[in-house]
C-alpha cells in the first residue's frame, strides 16, 4: 500500500511540476499541495490519467489555519483540502490549495467531479471561501439571512444572535447573544515529549 | 386554451415523508418535476465546531447523534480516526466486537430504512414487522451500552466494557402475564451472544416475511421499477457510496476493498444491482441484511471462542481499570488526566473512513498536538446523495419525489450535522 502511494507521489512529481508545491506521505496517506495556478489542469489530469484515476470525490473541507498550533503557523490562513478516491486502484489522495487571507479565492471543481457542488457551497457558508466559476453558491447549513462564517477561528462559539418570539410585536425578532462562552476544558498544548504528560516520572 | 404556467410547490419542512426536517422546493410543469431546490440546514448544530472545543473523549457522543439510525459505525470512524493519529492498536477481541456491532447498525438501519420507505410508497405492515425485530437489536444495544440508541460504546482504543454474561430479562409487571413473560424471556435465559445467535437464526425468515410482501408486489413494483435511475459514471462522479453506488453496479465496499476491524477475516458477498433504479436498491439492503446476519453469526462464533481484553492498556488513551485505581497512585493520575485534561494527540492529520449503513461515513481530523482536535470534518455519505436530488427527481412525477427522496435513506442528523 505504501509502495504504491510512494510510486504515485513519484509520478505527481514528474507530472505536476511547478503546480505541485509539496507531496508528504504520514501515517500511510499522501497528501499533496498544488499551486492555485493550473490547479484546474492538474485536477483533469488526477481523474483521467489511467495511473491516477482519482473519479471520486469523497470530500472538500474548508480550513482556517490561523489559531493552527497556538500563533506558530506561518503560511496562509485559509485552505481547502479536498479527499480524492480512485476506485480503480483503491487509493486515496488529499489534495490543499491555499487561499488568500483577506478575499479567499479558490477555481471550482464542479465541471471535473459534480459531487463538489455542495461541498463547496458547504465552505462558502462555514468559511467564506470563494469558488470561482460554481454555478450557484448560495449559503447551506446556516439560517437564511445569516451573518458571519461560523466555522472561522475568529466566530464566537456562542454565536452573535439568539431569536425569539416577541408577542408585542407579533413576530420572531433576533437580538445579541447574551450566552456567556464557558470553558470547562481549556486547549493545552505542550511541546516536549511528543505533548504527552507522564505519569511514571 | 387559458396559458399554464410552471409554480412553485413548498414540501416540508414538516412533512412526514421528509425524514426530518428538509425543506424542498419543487418547480412544477403540472405533475412533473423541472426543478427541485433541496434547502438544508434546518437541524444544523456545528458539530465540527463543537468538537473543536472538546476533549476527544468528550466529542465521542456527539457522533451518534449524526446519523441517529446507525449510530455505532459513526462512533467506528470517529475512534479510528483517534487510533490512527495516536498510533494505537486494538485488541483484537474489540476489533470483532466491533465489527459485530456495525453490522447489527447496518441491520438496524436498513430495517428502519426498509418500513420508513414502505410506509412512504403506500404500504403500511412492513414498518411493523421491521419494527418487531429492530426491538429485539434495540435490546442488544441497551444490554452492552445501558443506551437504546446513542450508546457511546465504542473509544478511542477498543470498546467500553466487555460483552455482558447475562441478558437482560423482562421484569413482572401488571400489564403482562406470567406466561407471557415466559415467552418473552425465552430466548434470553444464556448470554447476550446466545440471544444474538437465536436471532440470527431467526432473522432470514423475517427477511423472507418482508421479501413476500414487497419483492413481487405490483403496486411496488410500480411505484420502483425506473424510478430515479442513476447509471455507474454518473453514480461515481455524483459521489454516491454505499448501497446507492453499489445499486449502480459499481462493486465498491469499503468492508472489502479497504478492510477495517475484522472484515479481512470473514466471509461474506457484496451485492451489486443492475439498473440503479430504486428497485434495485431496495434489493441491494434487503440481501445486505442477509449478508450482515451471516457475518453477524461468524463474529458471535469467533467471540465465543476467544476470551481477551477489549481496550488497549495504554492508559494514556483509555483509563486504567477500577480495581487498579484504588491501589495505584500512578493509575489514579492516569485516570485524572485523562477525564480532566484528555489526551493530547500528536499533530498530524488523518481520514479514515467506514462503510457505514448509508455509505461511506469519513472523519478528517487535523491535530496541532492539543489535547481538542484543530479541525474536525464529518463526510456524511447523506450529503452528496442528497445534493444529487434535483438530477434524479427532474422529468418525474410529483408521487415519485418521496420514492426518490426515501430511497436515498436520508437522515438529517449526519447532513446538517
Amino acid at each position: 500500500m505504501t509502495d504504491a502511494l510512494e510510486n504515485l507521489r513519484r509520478n505527481l512529481g514528474e507530472e505536476l511540476g511547478e503546480t505541485l508545491r509539496n507531496a508528504r506521505l504520514d501515517r500511510g496517506e499522501l497528501t499533496v499541495e498544488l499551486s492555485r495556478e493550473d490547479f484546474l489542469t492538474a485536477c483533469h489530469w488526477l481523474r483521467d490519467d489511467v495511473n491516477c484515476a482519482f473519479d471520486l470525490l469523497v470530500d472538500i473541507c474548508g480550513v482556517d489555519y490561523v489559531d493552527y498550533g497556538d500563533g506558530l503557523w506561518e503560511g496562509p490562513r485559509f485552505a481547502v483540502v479536498y479527499h480524492l478516491l480512485s476506485l480503480k486502484h483503491r487509493q486515496r489522495l488529499r489534495v490543499r490549495i491555499f487561499a488568500d487571507d483577506d478575499l479567499p479565492i479558490v477555481p471550482s471543481v464542479v465541471d471535473i467531479w459534480a459531487a463538489a457542488n455542495w461541498f463547496e457551497r458547504e465552505a462558502f457558508d462555514l468559511y467564506g471561501i470563494l469558488f470561482e466559476g460554481h454555478p450557484d453558491l448560495r449559503r447551506i447549513l446556516t439560517d437564511y439571512g445569516f451573518v458571519g462564517h461560523p466555522f472561522r477561528k475568529d466566530f464566537p462559539l456562542v454565536g452573535t444572535v439568539e431569536m425569539r418570539y416577541d408577542a408585542d410585536q407579533g413576530r420572531v425578532v433576533y437580538e445579541p447573544t447574551r450566552t456567556e462562552e464557558r470553558v470547562v476544558v481549556p486547549r493545552i498544548l505542550r511541546e516536549e515529549g511528543e505533548g504527552r504528560y507522564n505519569a511514571r516520572n | 386554451m387559458p396559458e399554464i404556467n410552471n409554480f412553485t410547490m413548498n414540501f416540508g419542512p414538516q412533512h412526514p415523508s421528509a425524514h426530518g426536517v428538509l425543506r424542498l422546493v419543487l418547480e412544477l410543469d403540472g405533475e412533473v418535476i423541472e426543478r427541485a431546490d433541496p434547502h438544508i440546514g434546518l437541524l444544523h448544530r456545528a458539530t465540527e465546531k463543537l468538537a473543536e472545543n472538546k476533549t476527544y473523549l468528550q466529542s465521542l457522543p456527539y457522533m451518534d447523534r449524526l446519523d441517529y439510525v446507525s449510530m455505532m459505525c459513526n462512533e467506528h470512524a470517529y475512534c479510528l480516526a483517534v487510533e490512527k493519529l495516536l498510533g494505537v492498536a486494538v485488541p483484537v477481541r474489540a476489533q470483532y466486537i466491533r465489527t459485530l456491532f456495525d453490522e447489527i447498525t447496518r441491520v438496524l438501519n436498513h430495517l428502519l430504512w426498509l418500513g420508513a420507505y414502505a410506509l412512504d410508497v403506500g404500504a403500511m405492515s412492513v414498518f411493523l414487522y421491521c419494527f418487531r425485530e429492530r426491538e429485539d437489536l434495540m435490546d442488544v444495544y441497551e444490554a452492552v451500552s445501558g443506551a437504546r440508541m446513542h450508546a457511546a460504546y465504542y473509544r478511542p482504543g477498543g470498546v467500553y466494557r466487555d460483552l455482558p454474561a447475562q441478558m437482560p430479562l423482562y421484569q413482572p409487571s401488571p400489564y403482562r402475564n406470567a406466561k407471557r413473560l415466559e415467552e418473552l424471556n425465552d430466548n434470553r435465559q444464556g448470554s447476550m451472544l446466545d440471544f444474538i445467535e437465536d436471532f440470527t437464526r431467526r432473522f432470514p425468515t423475517y427477511v423472507d416475511e418482508y421479501e413476500t410482501l414487497l419483492t413481487d408486489n405490483r403496486i411496488w413494483k410500480q411505484r420502483t421499477v425506473g424510478i430515479g435511475v442513476v447509471g455507474p459514471e454518473r453514480a461515481i462522479q455524483l459521489g454516491f457510496t454505499g448501497p446507492m453506488l453499489r445499486a449502480s453496479g459499481v462493486a465498491w465496499d469499503l468492508r472489502r476493498t479497504q478492510p477495517y476491524a475484522a472484515y479481512a477475516d470473514l466471509d461474506f458477498e457484496i451485492p451489486v444491482g443492475k439498473t440503479g433504479d430504486c428497485y434495485d436498491r431496495y434489493l441491494v439492503r434487503v440481501a445486505e441484511m442477509r449478508q450482515s446476519n451471516q457475518i453477524i453469526a461468524q463474529c458471535v462464533d469467533w467471540l465465543r471462542k476467544n476470551p481477551g481484553p477489549v481496550i488497549t492498556d495504554d492508559f494514556k488513551v483509555a483509563a486504567p481499570p477500577r480495581e487498579e485505581m484504588k491501589t495505584s497512585m500512578e493509575a489514579l493520575i492516569h485516570h485524572f488526566k485523562l477525564f480532566s485534561e484528555g489526551m493530547t494527540v500528536p499533530a498530524g492529520e488523518v481520514y479514515t473512513a467506514v462503510e457505514a449503513p448509508k455509505g461511506e461515513f469519513g472523519i478528517y481530523m487535523i491535530s496541532d498536538g492539543a489535547n481538542k482536535p484543530y479541525r474536525m470534518k464529518i463526510r456524511a455519505p447523506g450529503f452528496p446523495h442528497l445534493a444529487a436530488m434535483d438530477e434524479m427527481a427532474r422529468g418525474h412525477m410529483i408521487a415519485d419525489v418521496v420514492a426518490i427522496l426515501s430511497t436515498m435513506d436520508i437522515v438529517f442528523g449526519e447532513i446538517d450535522r
